[in-house]
């Protein structure tokens, strides 16, 4: 017990030495920290409505999030989000455009379910080339988030453009209006909140069910784990690596249908980049499933929180003209403290040290094929 | 009974918020914001209207709000929301991906004037004004000068997605380069970002490696193409903002937008009670296109007449554009 | 078609090849010196982007280009103490911290170049240096030897770094600790201080490559290396570790990237094709992959941070 303290004592500790960090970064910038802080704070959780603007960027950071905690549980690197988010979108974008008619009872589950296929395609490959090629799936990820792109580029530009930007000659890269039975339904009109949070808070919940009380998530945790202890289990672990990837992705895939559907223009629309559609979520989501200790459940909160770093850097940028690639920085020196003080806090908590269980994803399929 | 009663005063608060948004009194000046995709600064098209508003800013009692670098679509869409929740008087919506969500959100707000640009489309909606340049009319005469200045009748231009404001400029240069000069070979590249300052770079340089000595371009990400053309001392044409800071050396002429053009309609129609519903230009003969040409580039006499040419002949009509 | 496949084509292609596989060559080459050692960096494209805005602003200051590389390869040196102090003795998961590297780059220089400077205002650029003699030989020379200097340099650490991998005793403390910590531990070798010395060379290749893109452009902007950090990463994987590997990598990812680009220019890909065909580099580096990660191992110990047993 005394040990948890300490862990959670250290984490707690690793994240105010970025904020202060943050804090004299503000200085630099001639804005006072405290201030800063207060109203990056208040903007994000001190009104109904900043809560809400903070849910609705929570939700692709907890989905990817989760689908990191699937992967990264099973000592899978996926770096692939923001292409499985793209493709995640594009499939139920097409759906959606392919039956415009259907009601919104089985708009919404098509859609959403389109969404985790595309995703889960996205990853699968990732996943196979790894198991059965041993090419590492950092680099096939990375490599796939580019491809992911220039299809979206592609589809936005060509097959799926509105045919009015054709009729107008403007062509503005972007489907049209998509059916209205497809909108994400509102939880709240004066809020703006959609229930894309719901869905996000049940594949969470759904996400740790599966990972702690299945035998599928028990497989893919002892193949984490311990692989070539999981293959002398008989356990199969090219088989596990592509169901990791496949369910990451499918998170992934989730995460960016909601962004379609739940996006103030219902439609999907690019600026030729990745980030453009994600907000990067592919890459913050990372983040997220670390900061909440990659599991499941603790990234509903860490999703809140860095959601809400997102709504206060954008009204820091208004107040104090700070511009809110701060809080990308401030991001990154999180994921650091954090993963700096991970070994020594389980180390406190009287545990095995993960690094020595973690061995490498590839040179764990070296022993497994041994 | 009581939360009841909470409720009950939050509509209250609710309707006493947006009713002093109905009742604005602009005797006290306006409230405009921006909400723009690239950074205010990036000599290129968000740079344009932040200018042009500040232009006004004393004449019209503005109070300014910028929301810039909002490159992501759903971002910039709840910055439109919450400026009309705020109870600004003017929201304009620097780009032509914005639309999509501002004609979901204009109706919410009936009492805010909105704007957009670059677009034709109102969407019907009476608060809902758009903008547009006619940058194909600069892109003419740009293309003018190209083609009376080339000597190896290779020019090259460096798009970013052939779409809206960009596609029309460029459209404009390849007619006004071919209609003064049929032997020209105008090669067009559109790179496919808004963003990729390398890509664009390399671009540049592949169009100069084809023989190009003269070249333009358009968008943000054009810097780097005129980076390339400052190595290879290669004549440059600029648009949407005066780029002769890029290359002091080469940069011959920029087509600069003066919004101020349009937006002081769009203003005092507001002021007026008009919130929209109408549709803007800004052109060379209304003063909102102007061709700024730069003192240290020895421009050929010929190639600067035939610029003086094309932009009289697009004001008096007798040069026909395709758009 | 074919007049259009003019020798000039071709030259123009393959120097512009040479010319954008430079910065990946740069960066992979750093990337390779430390997982050599059994370090991986996936942060390369926060620090290159952190080296590009420094060295950009100091040029931007000073007017002097080389102040700007060494100011490059200074904010690379920078990064990397940093990041060898995470990973060698706070012993952080490699794959994440390099994300939180990458992140902590990339919102840095962008709010530094948008406090320091806003506007893209363009600096000098490198000159082209012909080489003496072998320039003006007919096609080859204009191909391989009219380049900026920062391409010879890139082109020349090829042999240097394969030289100090294969054939020093630093180079074999080097594949020591990245097969085997523990053995090389035993044999008195210092894990740590080795990791120390990769990780800073390796960066300070990282922010060098910066130095270079943003010298060459001439130019800063949010996000200037769009990733090309991370295929760098790609790059030394296909290169299997090996600095001629990497090399090849580079040059491939750059010559297809050169050849897409002309054929756009000359009109050769319709433009609503144009996306499809930006696919092919990171389709090939895939298929790529997929042959050179059956013949060649990673470093055994790559990713793990060593811990003496106890």
């Amino acid at each position: 017990m005394r040990n948890y303290f300490i862990g959670a004592a250290i984490a707690v500790a690793s994240v105010g030495a970025a904020l202060a960090l943050g804090a004299i970064m503000l200085l630099a910038l001639g804005a006072n920290p405290i201030a800063g802080y207060q109203t990056m704070f208040s903007a994000a959780f001190g009104s109904a409505e900043g809560l809400a603007h903070t849910a609705v960027k929570a939700i692709p950071l907890m989905l990817v999030g989760v689908g990191i905690c699937i992967a990264f549980r099973a000592n899978v690197i996926n770096i692939g989000g923001e292409g499985q988010m793209v493709v995640g979108g594009l499939f139920a974008t097409s759906t959606a455009l392919a039956i415009p008619g259907a009601p919104a009872v089985i708009m919404l589950p098509a859609i959403l379910i389109a969404g985790m296929i595309g995703g889960a395609f996205w990853g699968a490959i990732p996943g196979a080339l790894k198991a059965h090629y041993n090419v590492s799936e950092i680099l096939s990820t990375i490599m796939l988030n580019i491809v992911a792109v220039q299809l979206m580029n592609f589809l936005l530009r060509g097959p799926l453009i509105d045919p009015g930007e054709i009729e107008r000659g403007t062509r503005i890269p972007q489907t049209a209006r998509l059916p209205e039975s497809a909108d994400l339904p509102m939880l709240s009109e004066s809020l703006n909140l959609h229930s894309g949070i719901l869905i996000a808070l049940v594949a969470a919940i759904l996400a740790w069910v599966l990972l702690w009380r299945t035998g599928i998530g028990f497989r893919l945790r002892s193949v984490g784990l311990n692989p070539a202890a999981a293959r002398y289990a008989g356990m199969p672990v090219k088989r596990n690596i592509i169901i990791a990837m496949t369910l990451s992705g499918a998170m992934s895939g989730l995460a960016g249908a909601i962004l379609v559907f739940g996006s103030e223009s219902h439609r999907m629309v690019t600026d030729g980049s990745s980030m453009g559609f994600t907000g990067s979520a592919g890459f913050n989501g990372i983040v997220v499933a670390l900061f909440g200790a990659l599991h499941p459940l603790w990234t509903i909160p860490s999703s809140f929180l860095f959601g809400g770093m997102l709504v206060g850097a954008h009204s820091l940028q208004r107040v104090a003209q700070v511009p809110s690639a701060l809080v990308i920085a401030l991001n990154g020196l999180i994921v650091v403290f954090v993963v700096s003080t991970e070994w020594h806090r389980k180390r406190l908590q009287n545990k095995p040290p993960k690094v020595k269980d973690n061995a490498d994803n590839a040179a764990s399929i070296d022993g497994a094929q041994a | 009974m009581k939360k009841m009663s909470l409720k009950k005063l939050a509509i209250a608060a609710a309707t006493a918020a947006s009713l002093s948004v109905t009742a604005p009194s602009y005797a006290d000046g306006m409230k405009v914001a921006i909400i723009a995709p690239s950074a205010s600064n990036d000599l290129a098209f968000t740079q344009s209207i932040v200018d042009a508003v500040n232009t006004l800013k004393d004449e019209y009692k503005l109070e300014v709000a910028i929301t810039d670098g909002t490159f992501i679509v759903d971002d910039a869409a709840a910055a439109i929301r919450s400026y009309a929740k705020e109870g600004y008087d003017v929201v304009i919506a620097h780009g032509s991906q914005y639309g999509g969500s501002l004609k979901e959100i204009a109706p919410d707000f009936p009492d805010t004037a909105f704007t957009w640009g670059t677009s034709a489309d109102t969407f019907g909606l009476p608060n809902v004004s758009a903008y547009e340049a006619k940058s194909n009319q600069g892109g003419y005469v740009m293309g003018a000068m190209a083609g009376a200045m080339t000597k190896s009748n290779v020019i090259g231009v460096v798009g970013p997605i052939e779409v809206g404001d960009a596609k029309l400029y460029v459209d404009g240069f390849v007619d006004g380069a071919k209609a003064n000069n049929a032997d020209a070979q105008v090669n067009v590249n559109y790179i496919g970002s808004f963003g990729d300052v390398a890509l664009s770079a390399e671009a540049g340089k592949a169009h100069i490696a084809n023989g190009a000595d003269v070249m333009s371009g358009t968008a943000q990400m054009v810097v780097g193409a005129v980076g390339a053309a400052r190595s290879a001392d290669v004549a440059w044409f600029g648009t949407q903002a005066n780029q002769t800071k890029l290359g002091k050396k080469i940069v011959v002429a920029s087509q600069v937008y003066k919004w101020e053009v349009v937006l002081r309609t769009i203003f005092d129609n507001a002021k007026a009670g008009k919130l929209g519903g109408d549709q803007h230009e800004i052109t060379l003969e209304n003063g909102g296109l102007v061709i700024e040409f730069n003192d240290k580039y020895p421009l050929d006499p010929a190639a600067r007449a035939a610029g003086d040419a094309a932009i009289a002949g697009i004001i008096d009509g007798s040069i026909k554009l395709s758009h | 078609m074919s007049d259009i496949l003019t020798t000039t084509v071709i030259v123009a292609t393959i120097a512009s090849g040479i010319r954008l596989a430079t910065p990946f060559l740069l960066a992979s080459l750093g990337e390779a010196i430390g997982q050599r050692s059994g370090v991986l960096n996936l942060g390369v494209d926060g620090v290159m982007l952190l080296g590009a805005f420094c060295s950009y602003y100091v040029v931007l200051e000073t007017e002097n280009i080389w102040l700007g590389v060494l100011t490059g390869i200074a904010t690379g040196l920078i990064m990397g103490l940093f990041y060898a102090i995470i990973t060698v003795p706070l012993r952080a998961e490699q794959g994440v911290s390099g994300i939180g590297i990458y992140l902590f780059g990339l919102g840095m220089s962008d709010l530094l170049f948008q406090k320091l400077v806003g506007t893209p205002l363009p600096i000098d650029q490198f000159e082209e240096w012909p080489v003496p003699v072998l320039s003006e030989i007919p096609i080859v020379g204009e191909m391989l030897f009219q380049h900026t200097p920062m391409v010879y340099i890139a082109f020349l650490l090829v042999p240097v770094v394969a030289f100090i991998i294969n054939r020093t005793t630093f180079g074999l403390s080097v594949r020591a600790v990245g097969e085997s910590p523990e053995s090389a531990d035993s044999l008195g070798v210092s894990v740590g201080k080795v990791r120390f010395a990769t990780i800073m060379a390796g960066n300070s290749l990282a922010g060098l490559a910066g130095a270079a893109l943003a010298i060459e452009l001439g130019i800063f902007q949010q996000n200037l290396t769009n990733a090309m950090g991370f295929i760098a990463i790609a790059l030394v994987y296909f290169g299997a570790w090996r600095a001629p590997g990497v090399m090849a990598g580079s040059l491939l990812f750059g010559m297809i990237g050169a050849i897409v680009l002309q054929a756009k220019t000359l009109g050769l890909i319709p433009r609503a094709w144009s996306d499809i065909a930006a696919m092919a580099p990171a389709i090939i580096t895939i298929l790529a992959l997929i042959i050179v990660a059956n013949r060649f191992r990673q470093p055994a110990a790559l990713t793990k941070p060593y811990v003496r047993g106890d």
